[in-house]
């Protein structure tokens, strides 16, 4: 618990406004976007500005109470869900500057609190772009983006958001500054810690300000839809596209039952008999884009694609691209319980991957949807249940077991752009080495001697 | 009820539908409510999870959910864009009455819901004795909107710049209108709503203008009460019901074509909440709320749908008018190209849109007598969309988004005139 003293002092240094201690208010804190048992936690505070943030970490660690820091809480592994009711909860949105945008040198400073696709559309209306592009990139931080590592559709040509990230400021558990990085291309000055804040869940410090790469928006770009009888087909389509060199800035998956369920709902009149249906887009130099797209034309009908459609204008492409729009909101109306996977293999394993994912379903007697990024494995095996439904949740729950010992026995892994959070912790082993959780575990004693921060996520401390 | 036990219980039945709620939090992207506090209770994600937690017993103080409740202006922007499509108004609406039942109604709530509204002679009567008493507190905020404000009543007005009551509000112009379809024409029940009868009546008599030149008979009984919007959005579905009995009583759907009414809050209410809630008065109030129901339209869809008006060239020095969707019209009904064609049948004026004008503007009726800190800072933003688009006039089609258009404007001295798109419209005829 945490004591009235300290609700008191954290009042007069934020301001009662920004110090929750409600039940109603602490309630709302608990849970995040994964389907796990939420947490309340003693606090939560919102700091104002990054030199309150300090204060505040450095308050907490000499107090020894633990924190989670929350940006929008749209996490999918339960990063942002309290350790336990002692946690205190350092929300990030009073923190959302963006601090520049630097059209000359490419890059921008932005506190942990911004929003991503308000981000995205301050860099577009500068004419640059920012390509990282989640799912939750609406409500999205940046914060929690850089500790997610997250990733979107553009993964394939344009990278995550680690590939972004080139300067960041942290509070390390004691509240100490940390600056790595800089606003310069190349920069080797002491150790490479924006690549060790990245995908770090919150559990190595506390982000106060990060400096972001932006690149020359492409000047055009054509997309593709094709429809596949059989899922080999459209798998060797899209290995027959990255063997013709070219590298689409989209290539998106629908399962069978992702299109039927979408077909039912839109009523789109989508091949409900197709195995499969690939989005692609290409993007780049107008010339280029004309090359690229005929290529993958050619490559998909030599790859048998039934159908190959090409939107004329913006409009059709709309229309066209509403069935992977559509893909996560229509499963998720289909059960009252949606358990969204991320588990990802290498590109030529995605057959493989989806004939154990069919069996999976058939064996534990589930309906899954199984939608996501094709041009880096990346897929996203949906499990439409009811968590009331004890029974059928345990099966859930032993389909992802299996589910995660075929991704790894392909080669894949656990995760591939969602976290481990508590949800997938206890796989991390199996992927990795026991000496990976021992290293993981001591370098984070090591820099959080008190253990504190998102103390069970991770390997936990 | 007086258990938290039993009040859980009746939560409970709204189980399946906030179970649907996969907690992705994207409504945080478009709630007016978080866009201005920050606080993840006051989005629906936030909401929806202190409901459940009530209905499972996992909080035990039913006020501190009620206040959060309370702090939502229904504006149905998160159901609009809720990825597994969650009945978020339903779930709130039902809770609010839930919440309230156990823990009982403000006073004064009861009084003006149960006593005042459904008695239109009596609220009639208060409002005339306010408009002539107006006068003695209001003073002119000297701005384009025409509003006043009241410094002697800051206490309980605050510093709202309003539009004053109409002296003579529209009952009192024109009593009871009954006239005699024309062969082969159509009749249609005008239904002015309480703000076109006190406080906008200029409206409102543009309505009647536009309808009598479109040879269409209107029908207004004389003794029509509030919608019930206001009673039901306070969980006071009681008084809901006795004002929607006045209603129907003096509506028989035999004597008109359509209902018509320049608020989207009464259609989006007339629509969709009277047909659900009738059936807890009676099967003949219920079969009569569903042809109601189904006749009623919004003014600017009947004009535009029904009349078919057209958009016309803007003249060269057309005026610039931008245009605000009311979060009923746009989100509830999905009414937002109608309004549009008919500032387009005036060559006078040109439609220049605004940024983000399906967001909402932070009236939501009684959000503002409750939340009026909230509801202007929501508003601001609006005005500043307003004030970037560079028009001269704000259109909107309800009357409660006019209201807040007028005091956020008049308190940035905006030159900036508020209209309704039949105001407009009628000013071409």
């Amino acid at each position: 618990m945490v004591s009235q003293a300290l609700i008191k002092d954290f009042e007069a240094l934020l301001g009662k406004e920004n110090v929750l201690t409600s039940v109603a208010d602490l309630q709302s804190y608990s849970y995040d976007s994964a389907v796990l048992t939420p947490v309340t936690p003693a606090m939560v505070i919102r700091p104002g500005t990054t030199e309150h943030l300090g204060q505040c970490v450095k308050k907490l660690y000499d107090e020894g109470i633990p924190m989670t820091v929350r940006g929008a809480g749209t996490n999918l592994s339960g990063g942002t869900i309290p350790d336990s009711t002692d946690t205190v909860v350092i929300l990030t949105n009073g923190l959302n500057r963006i601090l520049e945008i630097n059209v000359n040198d490419l890059y921008a400073v932005v506190e942990p609190g911004v929003v991503t696709a308000d981000f995205a559309a301050a860099v577009a209306r500068k004419n640059l772009f920012y390509p990282p592009d989640p799912g939750s990139q609406a409500v999205s931080t940046i914060g929690g983006n850089i500790s997610e590592n997250a990733g979107g559709l553009r993964g394939l040509k344009y990278g995550v958001t680690k590939d972004y990230l080139m300067g960041i400021e942290f509070f390390d558990a004691t509240g100490e500054l940390v600056k790595s990085g800089s606003r310069t291309v190349k920069c080797v000055t002491g150790y490479n810690l924006p690549g060790m804040m990245v995908q770090a869940e919150g559990t190595l410090g506390v982000i106060s300000q990060a400096i972001l790469k932006l690149v020359p928006p492409p000047r055009a770009s054509r997309a593709l839809v094709a429809v596949f009888d059989e899922l080999q087909n459209a798998a060797e389509a899209v290995a027959g596209i990255i063997a013709a060199h070219v590298v689409p800035c989209t290539l998106e998956f629908l399962d069978n039952n992702t299109i039927v369920r979408v077909d039912d709902f839109t009523k789109a009149g989508l091949p409900r008999e197709a195995a499969a249906m690939l989005l692609i887009e290409v993007d780049g130099h107008p010339a280029q884009v004309e090359d690229d797209a005929a290529a993958v034309e050619r490559v998909l009908r030599a790859n048998k694609a039934s159908e190959v459609l090409v939107p004329r204008d913006a409009a059709e492409k709309f229309k066209l691209w509403e069935a992977r729009r559509m893909a996560l909101p229509v499963l998720a109306r289909c059960r009252p319980t949606t358990v969204l996977e991320d588990a990802t293999v290498p590109r030529s394993q995605i057959p493989a991957m989806m004939k154990a994912i069919n069996e999976i379903a058939r064996k534990y007697r589930l309906e899954m949807g199984t939608f996501g990024h094709a041009g880096d494995g990346n897929l996203h095996p949906t499990f439409l249940c009811d968590r009331r439904d004890h029974d059928e949740f345990q099966r859930v729950e032993e389909a992802i077991d299996e589910l995660f010992d075929t991704a790894i026995k392909l080669q894949g892994t656990l995760s591939g752009e969602h976290g481990i959070g508590t949800a997938k912790a206890k796989w991390m082993e199996k992927e990795t080495s026991r000496g990976t959780i021992l290293f993981s575990q001591r370098l984070r004693r090591a820099l959080d001697p008190k253990g504190l921060l998102n103390a069970t996520k991770l390997v936990g401390i | 009820m007086n258990s938290l036990s039993q009040l859980a219980r009746r939560l409970m039945a709204l189980d399946d539908k906030i179970v649907a709620c996969m907690r992705c939090g994207l409504c945080q992207a478009v709630c007016p409510m978080f866009g201005a506090s920050g606080y993840e209770a006051d989005v629906a994600r936030g909401k929806l999870a202190l409901i459940n937690n009530l209905a499972h017993e996992m909080i035990q103080d039913p006020e501190a959910v009620a206040d959060k409740l309370g702090r939502c202006l229904l504006c149905g922007s998160c159901q609009a864009s809720c990825p597994p499509g969650v009945h978020i108004m339903d779930i709130f609406v039902e809770a609010r009455e839930v919440v309230n039942a156990y823990l009982g109604l403000h006073p004064v709530k009861k009084m003006v819901f149960r006593t005042l509204l459904p008695k239109p002679g009596l609220f009639n009567f208060a409002m005339r004795v306010g408009a002539t008493m107006q006068g003695c507190v209001f003073r002119k905020s000297k701005d384009a909107q025409g509003t006043v404000c009241a410094p002697m009543l800051d206490f309980m007005l605050g510093d709202r710049h309003m539009r004053p009551l109409a002296k003579k509000p529209l009952h009192a112009r024109y009593g009871s209108i009954s006239e005699a379809r024309r062969p082969g024409g159509l009749r249609v029940a005008f239904y002015p709503g309480c703000m076109g009868d006190k406080m906008y009546v200029d409206m409102a008599e543009a309505c009647l203008k536009v309808l009598r030149h479109h040879e269409v008979a209107v029908f207004m009984p004389a003794g029509l009460a509030c919608c019930g919007i206001p009673a039901l959005s306070s969980g006071d579905a009681d008084g809901m019901l006795r004002q929607m009995q006045v209603n129907l009583d003096l509506l028989n759907p035999v004597a008109f074509d359509y209902l018509v009414t320049p608020c989207g809050s009464c259609t989006a209410t007339i629509k969709e909440y009277w047909p659900r809630y009738a059936s807890r008065l009676d099967e003949a109030a219920a079969e009569r709320a569903a042809r109601v129901a189904a006749k009623t339209m919004d003014i600017n869809a009947f004009l535009v749908d029904v009349l078919k008006v057209q958009a016309v060239e803007p003249a060269a020095n057309a005026t610039k008018v931008t245009f605000h969707d009311s979060c009923h019209l746009k989100k509830s009904l999905g009414i937002s190209s109608q309004p549009r064609t008919l500032i387009g049948a005036n060559s006078a004026y040109t439609l220049q849109e605004m940024a983000e004008a399906d967001r909402c503007c932070g009236c939501g009726g009684s959000f503002n007598l409750f939340h009026y800190d909230y509801s202007r800072k929501i508003g601001q933003r609006k005005r500043d969309n307003v004030a970037a688009s560079g028009a001269e006039v704000v259109a909107t089609g309800c009357p409660a988004c006019m209201m807040q258009l007028e005091d956020v404007l008049s308190h940035n001295q905006d030159n900036v005139r508020v209209k309704h798109p039949i105001e407009i419209y009628a000013e071409s005829l």
